[in-house]
């Protein structure tokens, strides 16, 4: 029988240290509603995403409601809308139409945000895939829920160069197409190497080709949580460091489980992973940047934060891994600077550089992520902090990704404001040397030698 | 049949099992067990209760509860057990 400490324990994660199941997000399959005719296509994705998501929202309050946990977002994902879209759209226009649709879609459900706006073209591109490439900046602009992510390498296939100088473009043409926004389009648009097929996180959530028709996904949380269990232990060595993170991930992961399971049940659609990441929030006390800097970093960015975020990313892992029967999407902790209020405090003070989060993504996923740029960053520029994430990526067989945001008419010294779980940023320092020859080569960069393992 | 657990936090006060009890009894809840200690000196209640017999929305009995606990200033809460046994329990 459960005791009053452990009931007590519980609830003070939720309500003290902000424990929560950050998104139920619903992977639905648009392959059934491919058509040659645009204005079929778009009939058929709209009553299909409004049909199987229509309890979504409801299901996942009552959830919320009975158990006494929040459940932040409620999200869905979608077949990367190049395929479905491709036989129909024969413009770039043709495939705004398709992203209204969705938002319209994410409206009638209720849904915050909606993902898959998306192309894998890891290798190569099709002219539909760089049509919806290409349509991004009008898509992002044209909708306020839509999500947009681009796979542009693995670590099977190599990274196709031709899509990463195309998506420093795409980048570039985002932020000035939501220019009178703060150039929030790019904060919806990830680009990725290695996208997994099952992530419920957005921006870069999408239902993958190898997916059921639908399925429930689930990204827990609880930077707030593992901080405040390491406060108990400071001072200790790092074998109780490293028990305490495990504990603790595994009590949190149980929790997106059993939500998981319950809105699988409940919504009659199977269940697929539990996400184990660490996704932070811009509120103060849920943020992984206080977790490494209650290991003993006077702050991130210091000297040995890269070794804090291994060791925390793989304890998380370990402790998840036994509390879920699936394991999937990112699992990882998450770096977005404008949603870690510790992040923003750390570039603020100026401990911590594009540089070092670029190191500190070789150990964690997923990437640069929600980092501001001056709007006058080029688009090469661009293009080649795409490539270096994408070789982390692909010579590490992890997912890596990019999320950066050129915010037009500022620059280093000025902050930008995104609102809500978005957070807000200090526009960040970018190298300015050039690397625009490189980025024009064209083709691709051949997969590395460990990914023949046949 | 999962319990339910309802927990009372806050300042400690004449009647207030009484008030959660009368509410309970009035649904057709069934108090199975009920602890109460002091945790940093807050007063914590907790009750193992059984509400299979009862007609009312779960959902209505959580808002129903904390209602009782907002007009005396006490936070209760109201979730199905799961929620610990999974956390704590393997």
């Amino acid at each position: 029988m459960i005791n009053i400490f452990e009931v007590y324990e519980t609830n003070k994660m939720i309500e003290q240290e902000q424990l929560d199941v950050r998104t139920i997000t619903m992977g639905i399959s648009l392959l059934d509603c491919i058509d040659s005719n645009l204005d079929t296509v778009n009939n058929k994705i709209y009553d299909k995403i409004t049909r199987a998501a229509k309890d979504l929202v409801s299901v996942g309050r009552d959830i919320e409601r009975e158990y006494g946990i929040p459940i932040v977002n409620k999200r869905i994902s979608v077949t990367p809308i190049a395929l479905v879209g491709g036989p129909a759209c024969h413009s770039p226009e043709d495939f705004v139409t398709i992203a209204k649709t969705l938002d319209e879609a994410a409206k009638a459900t209720e849904v915050n945000f909606l993902g898959g706006y998306s192309a894998l073209v890891s290798k190569g591109m099709t002219p539909a895939e760089e049509n919806l490439i290409r349509s991004i900046p009008m898509a992002l602009a044209s909708t306020e829920r839509v999500c947009s992510s681009v796979n542009i390498g693995s670590t099977k296939t190599g990274i196709n160069m031709d899509a990463v100088k195309l998506m420093g473009e795409i980048v570039k043409e985002t932020a000035v197409a939501t220019k009178d926004n703060s150039s929030m389009g790019c904060a919806k648009l990830v680009v990725f190497c290695n996208a997994p097929d099952d992530n419920p996180f957005m921006a870069g959530a999408f239902h993958g080709v190898t997916e059921g028709d639908t399925v429930i996904n689930v990204g827990v949380s609880g930077p707030g949580v593992v901080k405040r269990a390491l406060e108990s232990v400071r001072g200790e060595n790092f074998e109780v460091l490293c028990e305490t993170v495990k504990k603790t991930a595994f009590k949190v992961t149980r929790a997106g489980q059993l939500v998981a399971q319950e809105a699988s049940d409940r919504l009659g659609v199977p269940f697929g992973i539990v996400d184990l990441s660490l996704a932070p929030t811009p509120s103060v006390g849920d943020s992984v940047a206080e977790i490494l800097e209650e290991m003993g970093l006077e702050s991130v960015g210091a000297p040995g934060t890269t070794a804090a975020l291994a060791l925390l990313n793989d304890q998380v892992k370990k402790g998840g891994v036994m509390a879920s029967s699936f394991v999937g999407g990112l699992s990882g902790a998450f770096l977005p600077v404008s949603e870690d209020q510790g992040m923003i405090d750390a570039v603020n003070r100026g401990a911590l550089t594009i540089e070092k989060l670029e190191a500190m993504t070789c150990v964690c996923s997923v990437g640069l992520d929600m980092i501001a740029i001056p709007g006058t960053t080029s688009a090469a520029t661009i293009s080649g902090i795409i490539a270096d994430e994408a070789a982390i990526g692909m010579i590490n067989q992890k997912t890596t990704a990019v999320r950066l945001i050129p915010v037009i008419g500022k620059d280093v010294g000025d902050t930008v404001e995104f609102g809500g779980l978005l957070g807000y940023a200090p526009i960040q320092r970018v190298n300015t040397f050039s690397c625009e020859d490189f980025i024009n080569r064209g083709g691709r960069i051949p997969a590395p030698i460990h990914s023949f393992k046949n | 049949m999962t319990k339910t657990i309802i927990t009372v936090v806050g300042e400690d006060t004449v009647g207030i099992i009484a008030k959660v009890c009368t509410y309970l009894a009035d649904n057709d809840v069934n108090v199975e067990d009920i602890s109460q200690t002091i945790i940093q000196s807050y007063f914590n209640m907790m009750m193992i209760v059984d509400t299979s017999k009862s007609t009312k929305p779960f959902g209505e009995m959580v808002s129903d509860l904390k209602k009782i606990g907002d007009d005396i200033g006490l936070k209760i809460r109201c979730q199905h057990e799961d929620i610990f046994t999974r956390m704590h329990r393997i």
